[in-house]
């Protein structure tokens, strides 16, 4: 087990039938962490996500909390885990400290120690004074706020988020950002599955791709970007394209990876787009091309995604 | 207090809460078996007292006026069984044809005459007519039995003047229950209940794969709970329900209807319990043997309906043909109807409700096997 790991998920698989859901996932977790799992629908996010909360038992390998071996059932290592599910999994007709009440007592707390938490809860989730309402009177934001107190009571030290930002309005989505930051700024481990490719770039320090039940890759997003040989691309459209000659010499300029030229659209990748679009721009105009139009746009997952798999994330 | 008992508690107060704050479930449980059982109680007799029989209205058609048609029709009168009216053959025949009245008799021409000589085999029999209505086909033994009493001692007197014969005994009624007296009412809710707790006991099972399809189950099951507080705590909620809608209809019954437990308490108490048991592990079977909402509510109504038909909660057992009164002992809802009854209107004693209890003990037993043996615990 690699040390100091709250979250250690080794070489799992899972099969339901004839059909391999998970053939072979592993990564670890550290305490405050945010660890992204991303891949396409039906790529085994859900059913790694299962195996991690000890829904299922894998049919080989293990999951590790703080080095403990993890089952199924009533396994007492599964209170160190909340599960938040991608459903809104509530009650809709009992108000929200109900709620609270109720999945606090699946964990056995009650008492004043249950409503000081339900207290803390609604506090983080900015829920304090809907608390009497029932969920069905929510917005879908404001539920799924609910959704992810409802896993909080209990004081998870690993948090498993599918999906939570399902349908959810972007002043929500940010809410929920913000208490997630929050969470890992207390120190808990937190799993966040999710196909938006945009959410694990703005939340998670490092990322696992997954797709066909298999990691493809596992590491911070910086580290993808680098290992996967994906750059930045500038995209410049001329009333009158460059010539040969003169894209030649842009080939030369220092930073510039690629250059390609389809009808009046020229295509550069670069590193660094700050130092390499003004050259480019200079040196195109210095032989009398004139650009009318200028496009940049950064490499992110799905150009990893693309070059791991050779599909796009919404195509897989 | 030990974390899975807070656990189970925790579920067993949601279920109940979720029930009592659903109106439509309260309507559907609470309220709809007792409206239901008022009118099946008062459609067949209500809790008035058996003595008093009230007249079924009958056309009487006199062809003949002899001296001895005037005197039968005027027996027939006097009966208080029936409520008799003369009129023309072709009215009479309408009014039952219409429902009007439930039979007409027809004395033809020249009955007088003949009725003396062919009662002792001489002569041709005068052709008496009844019509009845054959939605009522049980009027007719009736009607024709009272009218051959009448016939036969006004037929004796013209034979013997002064005489004569009469029925040669006096008949006491005694009604075969030693509570109180028959109160249709007792059965009607008795049938009712175990129809609508049977309902109950579907919804249950359906909510279960409701929990499954919305992610609930998934969300419980992250917890750490075993398999007994899992399902043992929806077995203990459902069965709470069942009791709580017993209670509540059979108060009502006494209050509004004077149904009462005139056998055992504790008898009435054990049938109810072992009924309730058995309704909660119907649902668990349901959810362990159903796959989509739809096709198992369908399923588990059908097959609910037959079992509350055979049980007797619509019509009593003892209308039954005879093989099917011991066919229907098979299913569990008989031994419910019976068991209740027996506490109630029977008013018999608590070692009469052992048996029912014990079969419905033994069904839900089976019952719970079969949701454990075949309940999907991976799935979602």
């Amino acid at each position: 087990m690699p040390n100091g790991m709250h979250l250690v998920a080794d070489r799992l698989q899972k099969k339901f039938g004839a059909t391999a859901a998970v053939t072979d996932v592993s990564f670890a977790a550290a305490p405050g962490a945010i660890l992204g799992l991303l891949g396409p629908n039906g790529a085994g996010k859900s059913t790694t996500i299962s195996m991690l909360a000890g829904l299922i038992r894998p049919d080989m390998g293990s999951v590790k909390i703080d080095g403990i071996r993890l089952g199924t059932g009533a396994d007492p290592t599964k209170r160190r885990l909340g599960l938040v599910t991608q459903e809104i999994a509530l009650l809709e007709d009992l108000p929200a400290r109900m709620n609270l009440k109720f999945f606090g007592g699946l964990y056995g707390l009650s008492g004043r120690a249950l409503g000081l938490r339900i207290a803390a809860a609604l506090q983080l989730t900015s829920l304090a004074d809907r608390a009497r309402d029932p969920p069905k009177e929510f917005s879908g934001g404001m539920r799924r706020r609910l959704n992810i107190a409802c896993a909080l009571l209990h004081e998870p030290q690993i948090l498993l988020l599918d999906e939570p930002t399902v349908g959810v309005d972007p002043q929500s989505r940010n809410a929920i950002f913000e208490t997630i930051k929050i969470l890992a700024g207390e120190g808990r481990t937190l799993v966040y599955t999710t196909h938006y490719m945009e959410e694990v770039e703005r939340l998670c320090d490092r990322v696992v791709v997954i797709d066909h039940g298999r990691v493809l890759a596992d590491n911070t997003l910086a580290g993808l970007l680098a290992n996967a040989h994906v750059a930045n691309r500038l995209t410049l459209i001329y009333d009158l394209p460059p010539d040969g000659a003169a894209l030649g010499e842009v080939r030369l300029l220092p930073g510039v990876t690629q250059v390609s030229l389809v009808g009046s659209e020229l295509s550069v990748s670069a590193a660094d787009l700050g130092t390499a679009a003004p050259r480019v721009l200079e040196c195109l105009a210095a032989r009398g091309f004139s650009c009318q139009e200028l496009t940049s746009r950064r490499a992110n997952l799905e150009d990893v995604f693309l070059a791991l798999t050779g599909r796009t994330l919404r195509d897989a | 207090m030990n974390p899975s008992c807070t656990a189970f508690l925790a579920l067993v107060r949601k279920d109940i809460a979720i029930f009592l704050r659903d109106r439509r479930a309260l309507v559907v449980n609470v309220l709809t078996p007792i409206v239901v059982a008022a009118f099946f109680g008062f459609l067949f007799g209500g809790s008035g007292s058996p003595d008093t029989v009230s007249g079924m209205p009958v056309g009487i058609v006199d062809l003949d006026g002899s001296a001895l048609s005037k005197a039968v029709v005027a027996d027939l009168a006097q009966d208080q069984a029936l409520k008799t009216e003369s009129m023309p053959e072709d009215r009479a025949q309408q009014l039952v044809k219409t429902g009007k009245l439930r039979a007409a008799i027809v004395l033809p021409a020249g009955f007088g005459a003949a009725a003396p000589g062919a009662l002792f085999g001489r002569g041709d029999k005068p052709r008496v007519t009844l019509v009845y209505d054959p939605s009522q086909s049980m009027v007719r033994p009736v009607v024709a039995g009272l009218f051959t009493q009448h016939v036969m001692q006004q037929l004796s007197r013209a034979l013997n003047p002064g005489s004569g014969m009469s029925v040669p005994f006096a008949l006491a009624n005694i009604a075969a229950s030693t509570g109180p007296r028959y109160n249709s009412y007792a059965h009607s809710f008795a049938g009712m209940s175990v129809q609508f707790i049977l309902f109950m006991g579907i919804d249950a099972g359906i909510t279960l794969l409701l929990m499954r399809e919305q992610g609930m189950w998934r969300r419980l099951r992250a917890a750490p709970l075993s398999r007994g507080v899992l399902l043992g705590s929806r077995l203990a909620a459902t069965t709470l329900i069942a009791m709580l809608i017993l209670a509540v209809v059979y108060l009502v019954a006494r209050i509004v209807f004077g149904v009462h437990i005139a056998g055992s308490a504790l008898g009435f108490a054990m049938v109810a319990f072992a009924f309730a048991l058995l309704a909660a592990t119907t649902g668990l079977m349901i959810a362990a043997l159903g796959r989509s909402v739809g096709a198992t509510r369908g399923v588990a109504m059908f097959s609910v309906l037959i079992l509350v038909m055979l049980g007797g909660a619509w019509v009593p057992a003892f209308l039954f043909p005879e093989w099917l009164q011991h066919a229907s002992t098979l299913a569990p809802t008989r031994w419910a109807v019976d068991g209740l009854d027996a506490m109630t209107w029977r008013g018999l004693p608590l070692s009469a409700a052992l048996a029912p209890t014990a079969v419905l003990f033994g069904w839900a037993v089976l019952f719970a096997l079969i949701a454990v043996w075949r309940f999907d615990w991976e799935g979602d």
